[in-house]
């Protein structure tokens, strides 16, 4: 009888028809397990199948060579040359924009309307799909600015499209760096910016640099928002105003328009290996902030 | 104390930057897109499928279901994996599961959109396209796609508002006679429930303005789709599309459709930060 009084409870039967709430119970962990193994499962595949599709097209030749017939035949050199400048560039230029909003958001004032909008326009900046950003980048920096389709555009594109990443991951950084460490430092009869640049920045550096390398991975992976400002040009980019094409973008025209799927994924595995890679140093380097923290 | 002064309006200027591009964006995507929903009204322009864009044609209906349908179905299928997938993480997992699972999850947001758009074009379209019938370009593989590329929003916040929850909370479910289930789904869950429908809009809001792998899989055609297996289009996939060969009028009713993509993705994270400020209140 004890097993039968267990599952009387009534909103449980009323809720789940026949089943009971220990059935239930088991049911619901299946799927809970299913969830997470299913969607470990797909990142899997998803790794699995590109490298095993690109891989074998990959050599020396096919990463420092240019491309022939669009892209049918030919490496990527080009590209990858595209990809690192369009994504250092745009770091290059977040990158003080992004920590000294996070410095002026927690060391230089305190909660309040102005912070509230900075704040605001943070948030909002980081929901704009990427495509909005393409086209913002395409009519201010192509055609109003008269940069045209050129490396210059499509890094200040990016720029704006990481600043959310960089000002937020900064912030949670210097947030975490404790009060006393300030305080003694103004004991020490230090201003608030000599405060800043040799205390708190040093001891958030490792926060800092997790956001860095979020928004150079993010650049990398791009496509809408490079299309439309740098454009698609196959050749070797010689200045910022020359117009380039990245790895992502090349991957995009090679798969979409069948020019040759062999090309398209040996671009995509090497995509996706940058991609491995940067995350891979994202996590050391959160790893090592966490350390930092523990040590505290 | 003067360079003090100069520095502290120095870092004030560049922290406004953000602002700043926020309105310049704004602000250039309605000079462009206005006059033409203008001169066609907003209301024709929304509402009447029929795009012809070089005879002045410009009705973005189709494009609207289609983003509709399309966000729809990656909710359905985005939505009850990511929430099961943060429970996992939160309530399920061996610790060395859960240290993982994070970083894969992490990687899964990483990966290229074009991959995901091309990987379902070689593998969900031809299995659609030879198990259901149809093209296999259609509004569920779209769906099928979107659905994994907005688990990591949605996985990331709901996991954030359910670790919120008190372990208190559980403690007493668990003591009342509650199953684990029990009172994750009629304790924990309701607790963390702000927190869930803002990781929910924002993946809507992700599903909605994703571009570059809904063109590669949802077949692209301006018909009214009238079944999931049918080819359709979305705002954003008409305007990554067109943006390559458009001009003048043409052009400038690709800058409508996104300002009227741009106003509902705004809405929709407007949406989301209030009811992520209410979980950080509760």
């Amino acid at each position: 009888m004890p097993e039968e009084r267990r599952s009387e409870g009534k909103p449980t039967r009323r809720r789940l028809g026949g089943l009971n709430a220990r059935n239930t119970n088991v049911l619901a962990g299946g799927f809970v397990w299913l969830a997470a193994l299913g969607t470990l499962a797909i990142l899997v595949f998803i790794i699995v199948y590109v490298l095993w599709q690109g891989l074998p097209h990959v050599s020396w030749e096919f990463l420092t060579g240019t491309p022939t017939s669009m892209g049918r035949t030919g490496g990527i050199g080009p590209m990858i040359v595209s990809t690192v400048a369009l994504s250092f560039l745009s770091v290059l230029i977040a990158f003080p924009v992004g920590v000294a909003t996070a410095i002026y958001l927690t060391e230089y004032t305190r909660e309040g309307t102005l912070t509230r909008i900075i704040r605001f326009g943070t948030e909002a900046l980081a929901g704009v799909p990427s495509i909005i950003f393409g086209l913002f980048g395409f009519v201010f920096f192509v055609i109003y600015l008269g940069f045209g389709w050129s490396l210059l555009s499509g890094a200040l594109t990016l720029a704006v499209m990481i600043l959310p990443t960089i000002v937020r991951t900064s912030e949670e950084a210097i947030l975490t760096v404790p009060k006393a460490y300030r305080e003694v430092s103004y004991s020490l009869g230090a201003s608030r910016w000599q405060m800043v640049t040799t205390v708190v920045l040093p001891a958030a550096l490792p926060g800092i640099a997790t956001g860095v390398v979020l928004g150079l991975g993010r650049t990398v992976g791009e496509t809408a928002a490079v299309i439309l400002t740098a454009g698609a040009a196959l050749h070797m980019p010689t200045s910022l105003f020359s117009p380039a094409r990245s790895m992502a973008v090349h991957f995009y025209v090679l798969a979409r328009e069948g020019i040759s799927d062999s090309n398209a994924w040996a671009t995509g595995a090497v995509l996706l290996v940058t991609i491995l890679f940067t995350n891979v140093i994202i996590n050391r380097l959160l790893l090592r902030a966490m350390k930092r923290q523990a040590a505290r | 104390m003067l360079k003090e002064r100069l520095i502290q309006y120095l870092l004030l200027a560049l922290a406004l930057t953000a602002v700043l591009s926020l309105a310049v964006i704004t602000v250039f995507i309605l000079r462009e897109g206005l006059p033409v929903l203008i001169e066609f009204g907003p209301i024709r322009f929304l509402t009447r499928s029929e795009w012809a864009p070089t005879q002045g044609q410009f009705g973005i209906l189709a494009m609207v279901v289609g983003s509709l349908w399309v966000t729809l179905g990656a909710l359905l299928v985005g939505v009850p994996l990511g929430v099961a997938v943060a429970v996992f993480v939160t309530d399920y997992s061996p610790p060395l599961l859960a240290q993982v699972l994070r970083p894969a999850v992490q990687l899964l947001a990483g990966v290229p959109s074009v991959i995901y758009g091309f990987i379902g074009l070689k593998i969900l379209v031809p299995l659609i396209r030879d198990s259901m019938g149809g093209a296999g370009l259609s509004v569920l593989a779209g769906a099928l796609v979107l659905g994994i590329m907005v688990l990591p929003s949605v996985i990331a916040v709901s996991e954030d508002s359910i670790r919120a929850v008190p372990q208190l909370y559980r403690d007493g479910a668990l003591a009342l006679g509650a199953t684990h289930w029990q009172s994750l789904w009629r304790v924990v869950l309701p607790a963390a429930k702000s927190g869930i429908v803002a990781s929910i809009v924002l993946g809507m809001g992700r599903a909605v303005g994703e571009t570059m792998a809904v063109i590669m899989v949802v077949g692209n055609s301006l018909q009214l789709p009238s079944s999931p297996l049918e080819a359709a289009t979305t705002l954003t996939s008409n305007i990554g599309l067109e943006m390559a060969y458009a001009s003048g009028a043409h052009r400038q009713a690709l800058f409508a459709t996104g300002i009227v993509l741009f106003a509902f993705i705004m809405l929709l994270n407007l949406v989301a930060s209030a009811f992520r400020r209410r979980t950080i209140r509760a």
